[in-house]
């Protein structure tokens, strides 16, 4: 007996059977069973049934995405929220080939639907869509031709992709004809890296093309803040990701890879010593740090300053993480919420130490 | 200057009465071995020695080096004469956690596929060393521990016929042979201090490098590890000793390359110092006339800037680069992966994510401080699971993303 799959079909005013143009500000509406292209879904594999089609309008979602998926959410809450054997598996939206309006709403729909229920959503667009730049990171999305010409390989790709999905079997771009979605996994090469290594080489020498594993990133600038303007008023903070901590390092701050950051009291403190203070960083040599952590966070130096009233005050807490092989993605979230956190407190400017 | 490798083929380890080979079976007499590895150095207190083997459902941590047991059968010198080599066999050093570094060793279950020396015959040799001791002195009693280890088993091999012998010249490429692409090998050496040091000849690689090594030193075990961060991206001594670069390149050479050398250069922790060791090596390759060089990095963070200097300086000066590296990617691999990044770098070699995440399965058999296990880097403080399954990231595992190129283990985006 083959599986029975229940899909949510999303679709716009044009493909959903509404009208043109002149219906693009339609209002979304849910049908029961499929329309147009989710009929081609159902008959592309065998026990797939379309419940129900969401139809909306292209302008209605893209000019004012948030509020009108959020009305969506609302719409199809029924049919995901119900019991059990009724939920969907999946939800498809598209194709949107190389409509932008269209691609918006799909992505934004997916996006909306998989983080709300955590079902697997799919839409398929051409790869010039502009909404492949906004969605493809969080969103699977197939591969398609620039029009409706290639509906039948659309729905052949972007059904069997969800599917798997559902299935929670791995994919890959080339092989499930999806847009790669820039995320890094580890697989296996049929040779070793050494191996590897020399054959690039050859064909380097060679002249012939050669695909490297890891193409460059590019890197966030990040733009200074403006001078403080009057340091001698400033209230000064102590940030560091050289994980100087407590003793006995409370917040049980990882080594590497750190997944969250301390915030620790320093209102009465001159320096710090190794008996009160040390590094749980797992990436340098942690003895000179060990011995003297005003080495790393420099409580001694500024406590210097604040008496000499180079500095208007420092901050009587500082916070601490390990910058060792923690993310940029993670670096940049603590990085935000210190930063949030200071303003609050009234402090002007941060003095962040790094090893 | 000509070097013999002869390999005794080792199919299995125990202990028994007396050290030596029995057959293709390797016995270690336990008590005589513990005795000599403790005498001439009080400052190891106390002493265990462990059999681990593929397929045992035993996990080794806090692991510091794997050493490949050698010993000089003939000749005067490190890089000429014969070397005996026990095949199959590592010695495994650990013990208490001297700093966050330290990795681990599965021999069978999900963790087994990401590290060589899940296949190895392994003596573990875990190591006490007396209270108080500085941790310099702690990493090396215990570094000092297994090689002489290494070397003690590796006497059991002397006077065996080795099964197979391999023989390493002196690359003297500079006249006549075909013409054919000159390729370099550039190798580099973690050297930022306790726990990130190497050693060549002895000496901690932070001085006396870049230099251009002969190839039989290199193959001959010329250098040694000093460090353990992190565990799945250091150099075991016994990678350094069977590094498949070299063997890659020697394989190929006067074939469809001409291996014009090696050059060795260090990972130091200040930037002028970086600037001063990627000049002089570039300097050292060019000397080779290399067309195009391969680069191997070891470690990551703060040495992608070395690796992204020695590329930014090759490429300027016309030698075609592939450089080795792996990736930090975060655990759900959507993070950037390196530190630091030249346009340059058009080549590189992805051996895999070292933050993703893995599940090993609880084994009956811990060797090694088990206090400590929690503390390792690649570990979260709820790793270790009631059923004593484990989930850490890849980089708690012994060679799991090695960048010499060991595995079959890569990166690619999805």
């Amino acid at each position: 007996m083959s599986t029975s799959y229940k899909v949510v079909h999303c679709l716009n005013q044009f493909f959903g059977g509404l009208g043109g143009e002149e219906q693009a500000g339609a209002a979304p509406t849910l049908v029961q069973g499929p329309k147009g292209p989710g009929l081609l879904i159902e008959n592309s594999v065998p026990g797939l049934r379309v419940m129900s089609t969401l139809i909306f309008g292209d302008n209605y979602l893209a000019e004012n995405t948030e509020k009108a998926v959020q009305e969506i959410l609302n719409l199809l809450a029924p049919c995901f929220e119900g019991d059990d054997a009724g939920r969907p598996d999946l939800l498809l939206a598209g194709p949107a080939f190389n409509a932008g309006r269209y691609g918006i709403g799909c992505g934004a729909l997916c996006q909306a639907v998989q983080e709300r229920w955590g079902i697997p959503a799919v839409t398929a667009m051409f790869p010039e869509n502009p909404a492949v730049a906004l969605y493809r990171k969080t969103v699977f999305i197939a591969e398609t031709s620039d029009d409706v010409r290639g509906m039948a390989e659309a729905i052949q790709r972007m059904t069997p992709l969800g599917l798997k999905l559902v299935r929670r079997e791995s994919c890959l771009p080339e092989e499930d004809h999806y847009i790669a979605q820039g995320r890094r996994k580890n697989v296996r090469a049929a040779k070793t890296g050494a191996q590897r290594a020399l054959e690039m080489l050859v064909q380097r020498l060679q002249g012939e093309p050669f695909e490297s594993e890891y193409p460059m990133p590019v890197f966030d600038r990040v733009r200074p803040a403006p001078p403080v303007a009057d340091m001698r008023r400033a209230r000064l903070a102590l940030v560091t990701s050289g994980g100087i901590v407590p003793r006995g390092n409370p917040d049980k701050i990882e080594a590497a890879n750190a997944q969250r950051f301390g915030s620790y009291p320093i209102k009465n403190l001159q320096r710090l010593s190794s008996q009160s203070h040390q590094t749980v960083h797992g990436g340098y040599d942690p003895t000179c740090a060990n011995g003297d952590p005003n080495r790393v966070l420099p409580l001694d130096a500024v406590r210097e300053l604040e008496s000499e009233g180079a500095i208007g005050s420092l901050h009587d807490w500082y916070y601490a993480t390990v910058g060792n092989a923690t993310s940029v993605e993670s670096a940049q979230r603590y990085g935000q919420a210190i930063a949030k956190i200071l303003l609050a407190d009234g402090v002007q400017a941060v003095l962040l130490t790094s090893t | 200057m000509v070097l013999e490798l002869g390999y005794i083929e080792i199919k299995d380890l125990v202990f028994g009465q007396e050290t030596r080979v029995h057959g293709s079976t390797l016995v270690v007499d336990q008590d005589a071995f513990k005795e000599a590895l403790r005498s001439g150095d009080d400052r190891i207190q106390g002493l265990n020695l462990a059999l681990a083997k593929p397929g045992q459902s035993t996990r080794i941590i806090c692991v510091k080096d794997v050493i490949e047991p050698r010993c000089k059968v003939d000749g005067h010198s490190v890089g000429e004469g014969r070397t005996h080599i026990l095949r199959n066999v590592a010695v495994v050093s650990c013990g208490k956690i001297v700093g966050f570094q330290e990795g681990l060793i599965d021999m069978s279950g999900a963790g087994a596929e990401h590290s060589p020396f899940s296949r190895t015959l392994n003596l573990v040799v875990e190591v006490e060393v007396a209270p108080e001791l500085p941790p310099h002195a702690h990493e090396e009693v215990v570094r000092h521990a297994g090689l002489k280890a290494a070397g003690l088993l590796a006497e059991a091999a002397r006077t065996l016929r080795p099964a197979e012998v391999e023989r390493y010249h002196c690359l003297d490429t500079l006249e006549g042979g075909p013409k054919l692409p000159r390729v370099a090998y550039l190798y580099m050496l973690l050297s930022q201090g306790l726990l990130h040091d190497s050693y060549v000849l002895g000496r901690n690689a932070r001085e006396g490098l870049p230099c251009i090594i002969p190839l039989p030193l290199l193959m001959d075990g010329a250098i040694t590890s000093g460090n353990c961060v992190s565990a799945c991206d250091k150099n075991t001594t016994y990678h350094h000793q069977n590094n498949p670069l070299v063997r890659e390149l020697y394989q190929h050479h006067l074939q469809e390359l001409n291996f014009a050398g090696v050059v060795l250069t260090n990972e130091p922790v200040r930037l002028a110092a970086k600037e001063a060791s990627a000049r002089k090596a570039v300097e050292l390759v060019k000397t080779l006339k290399a067309d195009a060089v391969i680069i191997s990095k070891e470690g990551f963070g703060n040495p992608d800037t070395d690796q992204m200097l020695l590329i930014r300086g090759l490429e300027e000066a016309g030698v075609l680069t592939v450089s080795i590296t792996d990736e930090y990617a975060g655990d759900n691999g959507a993070s950037q992966s390196l530190a630091d990044a030249t346009p340059q770098a058009r080549a590189m070699i992805s051996v895999g994510n070292a933050n993703e995440r893995i599940l090993l399965p609880p084994m009956e058999r811990l060797l090694g401080p088990l206090e400590d296990l929690t503390r390792l880097a690649g570990a979260y403080p709820h790793s270790l699971h009631q059923d004593g399954s484990l989930e850490v990231e890849l980089q708690a595992i012994i060679g799991s993303t090695n960048q010499l190129g060991f595995h079959t283990l890569r990166c690619r985006e999805v």
